[in-house]
């Protein structure tokens, strides 16, 4: 990693694009360039700005600059037995930790852990006016102010640049082990449910279609009680299964067709679909490959207490012009989100376009 | 204190009541001065104002009406759950209508399956789990005021109590809000699933103190209640130690529930008030709560036990059952009346801070005790760094109260100086609208401004309170010159 503080150069650059008007489009890995829509505009890159700056272990928080590479925070983290909770996807090799705040992406352990923007306890960032605040800080109890770090934790950088992160971390777990039992759709819905209601130190689950995969986590003595208790074969290898799903590399996820994310009740019956589906968060998150038009797809989520999101458009769509990714939010709440991107941006030069047109 | 602006252009007070009395029934009006009486504080109680009048509306159309009323004439509206805040969130507004969510009272569902319950602001915190238990669930959060506070000044303010190191804030346990804007439409917020599309408005609206909007309805995430809990008892002859085996615990890999310091002062009061039998001659003392699965918790006691005594506590206990579980407990439960036993006044500050930095903040606040000629008790919620010095004093001693206060400033900018922050979980309010203009620079309150701009354009929602105006800081900054520089030089000076 080679540590840099480019927060002056970011500023000045915001600042020249606010006096012109012109936008900018955010980047530091591209590594999640795939989810949202395009932004046509001149790049901000935001990825030689790295370094770790602080990290205390025992105060169990690290703040690091936006551009540095997810992988060197794991590293740094895994030396003192910790981890990011709320285990976030990559997505390719040059994944930053600021495009992770950005997009607010979790992985498997979200359902039991938290989301990424439950881990975020401070920013530093350049508004759209191309000032430097800072938000939040690096203690976990902190009411002062609007919770401004994590307003802007899963905006894709339409209200700022994130220049410095500051993260509540975990312990890694003392052990783990991931259970596989074969089952139909309805089983494994009722079975994560019913296992939900009870304290079990689950904390990850998936459903393929056929298996259901549980992971444990805890003191070794409490899982191999939870391990008598459910049931089933253990999962070699279970460490690459759950990467796999997590960095979608699994077979679900091959092929050309979209694929959706839709997160809605966890208790929602099986979706009327013909196309597989994929199961994580204890039900509350369903993948699904389909031609399916968006607007079934935000119907059926919608139906469920949810949301749809376009997460990977297939090759053809890709090649078509814009459509909606994002769910279409009520008239009253995208008006309040328009006023917020002013408050933040009022001549819209950050990431225009990118979740929404609107904002 | 608060701007006369409002004055102008507001309607007189009694075509106001006519008007209101076309939105709601007569009891819910009040406007004589000894009906208003027991609404001119919340529990933050040297701050007192009378409002203009209280409504108590009971369903979201009447909410919607009287807030559109109050949009049409300009006449400023301050919400009020349960009234027990700290920070005078829910202080009235001359001008204005208190808006008391107190008649919003029904737990609305229990969804079991989905492990959530949707309540009506007005709800109590505690109410929630009681309902919840038949099913095996909880709510997490428990600010100390539990049993009296409203869940919808928990949204409001963001409340957490002992357990957050583990199961966080309220942030961290809702699902949905509807609330009302300042131009009275409904919005709902959040979804059913665990996460919304667009901006997360419900982390913007936690915590926002009534300024953004008005909260009707809370979707709250229940968990599962905890197989087993066991605490454990460790007495320190030095605050440091006692500090160092905090860390110690949580570079062991364990989240405890709950891990709370106590010094000599706040030991020997809680001793004297409920016997809960905890060494009068200790230094500190620290509680650590363990909760999870039986096996977790066996394996776990026995880890932090060994790193207590390897911490150089004087003495560990274990509590045996149940009865000795609360009893340990009872003694930090009731360390605030406790010490307000020791004297006529106490005031309770809430302060974070990194934890390394807490030997140098006791010994500054030591010393400041004996400048300011004021004992403090410190309760600490360690393992997150929220500090409860409570600054003993007082109000009838000509002086003591404005002294209390000058010594409490100094303890949130000590917080603010070791990187921490002014306000943990009780709000910033009324009561450390100055020390915001420490903790945040003039753009970052500028943008703060911004945002509520784009819910209130015109500051009718909870005016005055949570964040300063630059001008405040001025004149307050006037008085607080840091490092040299003098604060807000663009601005004028009076």
């Amino acid at each position: 990693m080679k540590e840099q503080d480019l927060s002056q150069a970011l500023q000045v650059q915001v600042q020249t694009a606010n006096e012109n008007k012109s936008p900018l489009q955010i980047r530091a890995g591209h590594s999640k360039a795939f989810l949202g829509h395009t932004v046509n505009a001149d790049i901000l890159d935001v990825s030689p700005h790295q370094g770790i700056i602080n990290y205390e272990p025992t105060e169990l928080v690290l703040t690091a600059r936006s551009g540095t590479l997810l992988s060197d925070i794991e590293i740094a983290l895994a030396a003192q037995n910790q981890m990011l909770a709320f285990e976030p996807p990559h997505f390719g090799d040059s994944a930053t930790l600021g495009g992770s705040i950005a997009c607010n992406l979790s992985g498997p352990r979200r359902a039991y852990a938290g989301a990424a923007r439950d881990y975020v306890l401070g920013t530093r960032l350049i508004n759209g006016k191309g000032e430097d605040l800072h938000f939040g800080g690096e203690v976990m109890k902190n009411v002062a102010g609007y919770d401004v770090s994590r307003l802007v934790t899963g905006a894709m950088g339409t209200l700022g640049v994130l220049l410095e992160i500051s993260l509540k971390v975990l312990p890694l777990p003392e052990f783990e082990t991931t259970l596989v039992q074969t089952v139909d759709t309805t089983t494994a819905l009722d079975k994560l449910h019913d296992w939900a209601l009870q304290p079990l130190p689950i904390s990850a689950s998936c459903f393929d279609g056929d298996q259901l995969m549980i992971r444990l986590s805890g003191a070794p003595t409490a899982v191999r009680a939870a391990t008598q208790k459910l049931g089933g074969e253990t999962l070699e290898n279970a460490g690459e299964f759950w990467r796999s799903i997590r960095e979608q590399r699994h077979e679900f996820f091959a092929g050309d067709k979209p694929l959706w994310r839709l997160s809605i009740a966890s208790t929602t019956p099986p979706l009327k679909v013909a196309d597989k589906v994929l199961y994580e968060w204890g039900g509350a998150l369903r993948w699904i490959k389909t031609d399916l038009p968006t607007q079934a797809m935000q119907h059926m989520a919608l139906t469920a207490g949810g949301h749809a999101t376009l997460f990977r458009p297939g090759q053809v769509q890709a090649q078509q012009q814009p459509q909606e990714i994002f769910q279409t939010l009520p008239d009253g709440l995208m008006q309040l989100h328009k006023n917020i991107k002013r408050a933040f941006d009022p001549n819209g030069i950050l990431n225009p376009g990118r979740v929404y047109p609107e904002l | 204190m608060q701007t006369s602006k409002h004055n102008q252009t507001a309607i007189q007070r009694s075509t106001l009541i006519d008007a209101l009395r076309t939105i709601l029934v007569d009891d819910a009006i009040l406007f004589e001065q000894e009906d208003l009486k027991p609404y001119e504080c919340d529990g933050l109680s040297a701050y007192r104002q009378l409002p203009l009048v209280v409504v108590l509306p009971e369903t979201i159309p009447q909410v919607q009406a009287i807030v559109k009323l109050c949009q049409q004439h300009e006449i400023p509206v301050v919400a009020r759950g349960a009234g027990t805040g700290l920070s005078g969130g829910a202080l009235p507004h001359s001008e204005g209508v208190l808006l008391s969510l107190a008649r919003f009272n029904q737990i609305l569902d229990i969804n079991v399956q989905q492990r959530t319950a949707r309540v009506q602001p007005g709800v109590r915190n505690l109410a929630i789990s009681e309902a919840a238990k038949k099913f095996g669930l909880y709510y997490a959060p428990d600010p100390s005021s539990q049993i009296a506070c409203s869940i919808g000044g928990n949204v409001a303010e963001n409340s957490g109590g002992v357990h957050c190191l583990k199961y966080g804030l309220t942030v961290h346990n809702i699902q949905q809000l509807k609330i009302i804007t300042i131009d009275g439409e409904l919005i709902e917020i959040g979804a059913q699933g665990l996460d919304a599309p667009g901006y997360d408005l419900l982390a913007l609206l936690t915590g926002s103190e009534g300024m953004l909007g008005i909260i009707v309805e809370i979707t709250v995430t229940l968990l599962p209640i905890p197989e087993r809990v066991q605490v454990l008892l460790a007495a320190f002859d030095d605050v440091v130690k006692a500090g160092e085996a905090v860390g110690n615990i949580i570079s062991a890999g364990i989240i405890p529930a709950g891990l709370e310091m106590m010094d000599k002062l706040a030991i020997q009061a809680a001793e004297a008030f409920v016997h809960a039998g905890y060494p009068v001659d200790a230094e500190a003392i620290l509680l650590c709560e363990l909760d999870g699965t039986n096996e977790e918790v066996s394996a776990h006691i026995l880890t932090v036990r060994k790193i207590l005594q390897d911490s150089g506590a004087t003495e560990v206990r274990t509590a045996r059952d149940e009865t000795e579980r609360m009893t340990f407990w009872k003694g930090r439960k009731a360390a605030f009346p406790a010490v307000g036993r020791l004297s006529p006044d106490y005031y309770c500050m809430d302060g974070t801070i990194p934890r390394k930095h807490l030997p140098r903040v006791l010994k500054t606040m030591a010393d400041l005790s004996k400048a300011y000629g004021l004992p403090v008790a410190n309760v600490f919620h360690a393992g997150d760094g929220n500090l409860h010095p409570l600054i003993l004093y007082d109000a009838n001693k000509p002086g003591e109260l404005e002294r209390t206060e000058a010594f409490g400033g100094k303890i949130l900018e000590l917080c603010v100086e070791v990187g921490g922050t002014i306000t943990g979980e009780h709000g910033v309010g009324i009561e450390k609208i100055n020390q915001m203009c420490v903790q945040f620079k003039p753009l970052e309150l500028t943008q703060f401004h911004a945002i509520k701009a784009a819910f209130d354009p015109k500051g009718l929602l909870n005016p005055g309170k949570a964040v300063p105006t630059l001008h405040r800081c001025a004149e307050f900054g006037a008085m607080h010159i840091h490092h040299g520089e003098l604060p807000f030089p663009e601005l004028e000076r009076f």
